[in-house]
């Protein structure tokens, strides 16, 4: 009720004055209500596609290098999971369309402020040769066709892998929108984690080199992308350490560290190290994808993370305008 | 990339950012929330001439407002909020002989009440940078002749992006329907030069509809009126072109900090970093092939 409503504001928050490093916590609202409208999106359907997304792009990548330095499994393995992690994309994003007979309707326009339309066209420009190299490559047919479409979808691979970082920034979502400089980054990296985990699993050890590197310097970049926006978000990276999204995270770094070691090191020798160390890795990919889709569905259902912030940076501009 | 995202962003000029370049008015809302009783006659005139469907008789249990937030079925929205403040001493009363708050007995010197009501009729903004607009990867969010963002019924396919894209939290999906819908600005009674069914109903005048600049002028009139008679809590929101938003179609006086009315305090529309957030992927994208490059070189084991 009323008091309800003037308690949030108990320790004086918004009151100018002394502020310390961390921006005042305590804020007003309408009785708690969200600001924001969260996103509608099923997370099975579009935290699948981000995983799904960025293993179908990176594993592009390897089978394009793989057919180049004449490593078959690695290039298969890599050929067949792009086209099965793209087309379980394409389902999720069509089943999650509130009118799945229009999805047509995405190529309606080329909008480049709008990073769905860019991906749709980017999707539209991946999806041919990513299917082509791996029927090519299943059917043993049209070998030089599908030499062609694998090149092709192993440079417009990253594209895939990368873009879905704006997809998501590109909102009023608190926890998405301040990572947006790294999200890219982050997903890259994971989704390299995704496809070296793949590349483990099938591809004999002989082969799976580039898989083995490529996972340690996904998970690299992984881990070192994710504090890196973790500290600059400030207080709303809070969702990605608390709850749901937090326990995603937590296992999503313990899965990616683990899994570039067993399957990154020992997995050089032991063809069992190099399966359990990429299905780490695959699980930690999706666990970063989750939690991340999470922790930004929660920051938009807490006035909290969208009027904390706010405030901070009308004390600041209030501030640097006295000082000018 | 270097091409100039800005210029594919909703420029500064509705209507001509709809490809009206003849000069035309904007057209918006300026709800001043000094003069709103709460009866809201807004929110049943909204429903019944867009024939927006019930969405629940929910008890939200927490204030006189049984409504909630704005949404999918639910386009214009009368917050009710009831502060503890104290009364203002040296404003003069009238004792009209009505019952008072207090007991009988209580109060000798005709206090007034140390309760004050701030009701307003919450409704879309029509962003002069709308980020619905930007993100909508169909084209079915248009900018109208009259400077408005109208969703297309028939274009919308459901993708969603406009609802987490929002920073009022307005737009949002229907979910027996899946398309996105929100306040149109009555587009139909416009077209046809009549008054939006939300003003034409306001009994009190809270809700004033008409071209921007002449309501912008109005409410800074008002806005001095106001301070001049000591409320100075009064303030607008949304009037100011340079916020993030680059100022909204639909603007309003306020009575304290926006937050608690429910709305943002400092809204940015998220594409302005849109150009940056496109530079990052580029390099991130880059490095993904080239650290995949460099995986195949070296030794074979």
């Amino acid at each position: 009720m009323a008091e309800q409503q003037q308690q949030r504001r108990r320790r004086g928050g918004g009151r100018r004055g002394e502020q310390s490093m961390v921006p005042d916590a305590d804020f007003r609202s309408y009785y708690g209500l969200p600001i924001l409208n969260p996103p509608r999106w099923a997370a099975i359907d579009i935290a699948g596609y981000l995983f799904l997304g960025g293993l179908a792009g990176a594993s592009s990548v390897l089978a394009a290098g793989a057919e180049l330095t004449n490593r078959p499994a690695l290039a298969m393995t890599g050929k067949v999971g792009a086209l099965v992690a793209i087309s379980g994309s394409a389902y999720g994003l069509v089943h999650d369309l509130g009118r799945p007979a229009r999805f047509v309707n995405m190529l309606r326009v080329i909008k480049p402020s709008s990073p769905m339309s860019v991906g749709s066209w980017i999707l539209s420009a991946y999806g041919p040769p990513a299917g082509l190299a791996a029927i090519t490559a299943v059917s043993g047919r049209f070998t030089g066709i599908g030499k062609v479409a694998t090149i092709t979808a192993g440079l417009v691979g990253p594209a895939v892998a990368a873009y879905t970082g704006v997809l998501i920034a590109d909102t009023a979502v608190p926890t998405w929108h301040e990572g947006f400089r790294e999200l890219p980054f982050v997903f890259v990296g994971s989704a390299a984690c995704a496809a070296g985990g793949l590349g483990m699993i099938g591809a004999p050890v002989a082969q799976a080199s580039p898989a083995r590197r490529a996972a340690l310097l996904g998970a690299t970049l992984d881990v070192v992308a994710t504090k890196r926006m973790e500290r600059r978000m400030g207080m709303v990276a809070e969702p990605l350490h608390t709850g749901t999204p937090g326990k995603l995270m937590r296992a999503a770094e313990i899965l990616t560290v683990t899994g570039a070691l067993v399957g990154g090191v020992l997995g050089r020798r032991s063809r069992v190290a190099a399966v359990l160390g990429g299905a780490a890795l695959l699980a930690g990919s999706a666990c970063t994808r989750f939690g991340i889709f999470h922790a930004g569905v929660e920051s938009a259902k807490d006035p909290k993370y969208t009027v904390v912030p706010q405030r901070e940076r009308l004390r600041k501009a209030a501030e640097a305008e006295q000082h000018a | 990339m270097s091409f100039e995202l800005s210029d594919l962003l909703s420029a500064d000029d509705p209507p001509g950012d709809g490809g009206y370049t003849d000069g035309r008015p904007r057209y918006g809302f300026f709800t001043d929330t000094s003069v709103c009783i709460g009866c809201k006659a807004c929110e049943v005139a909204c429903k019944e001439w867009n024939f927006v469907p019930e969405d629940g008789l929910n008890f939200t249990g927490m204030s006189y407002d049984n409504t909630g937030t704005l949404g999918a079925d639910t386009w214009r929205h009368v917050a009710f909020v009831e502060q503890r403040k104290p009364a203002e001493k040296e404003k003069e009363t009238v004792d009209l002989g009505l019952p008072s708050f207090s007991k009988p007995g209580e109060g000798p010197d005709g206090q007034l009440s140390e309760f004050r009501w701030l009701m307003s009729s919450d409704v879309c903004k029509h962003c002069t940078h709308a980020a619905c607009l930007d993100v909508c990867p169909t084209g079915a969010l248009f900018r109208t002749e009259f400077g408005t963002v109208v969703v297309q019924p028939d274009i919308c396919n459901g993708c969603g992006y406009c609802v987490p894209a929002c920073p009022y939290g307005v737009i949002d999906q229907r979910e027996e329907d899946g398309r996105a819908w929100k306040c149109t600005l009555c587009y139909d009674r416009l077209g046809a030069g009549m008054t939006p069914a939300c003003a034409q109903a306001c009994p009190t005048q809270s809700i004033q509809f008409g071209e921007l600049t002449e309501l912008q002028q109005r409410a800074d009139d008002r806005l001095a009126t106001l301070h001049d008679r000591g409320v100075p809590e009064a303030r607008l929101y949304g009037r100011d072109e340079d916020d993030g938003v680059g100022g909204n179609g639909a603007f309003f006086l306020l009575l304290d900090e926006p937050e608690v009315y429910g709305l943002p305090p400092a809204p940015v529309v998220t594409t302005r970093d849109l150009s940056s957030m496109w530079k990052h992927a580029g390099v991130a994208a880059a490095t993904l092939l080239a650290g995949l490059a460099v995986s195949f070189l070296g030794r074979r084991r």
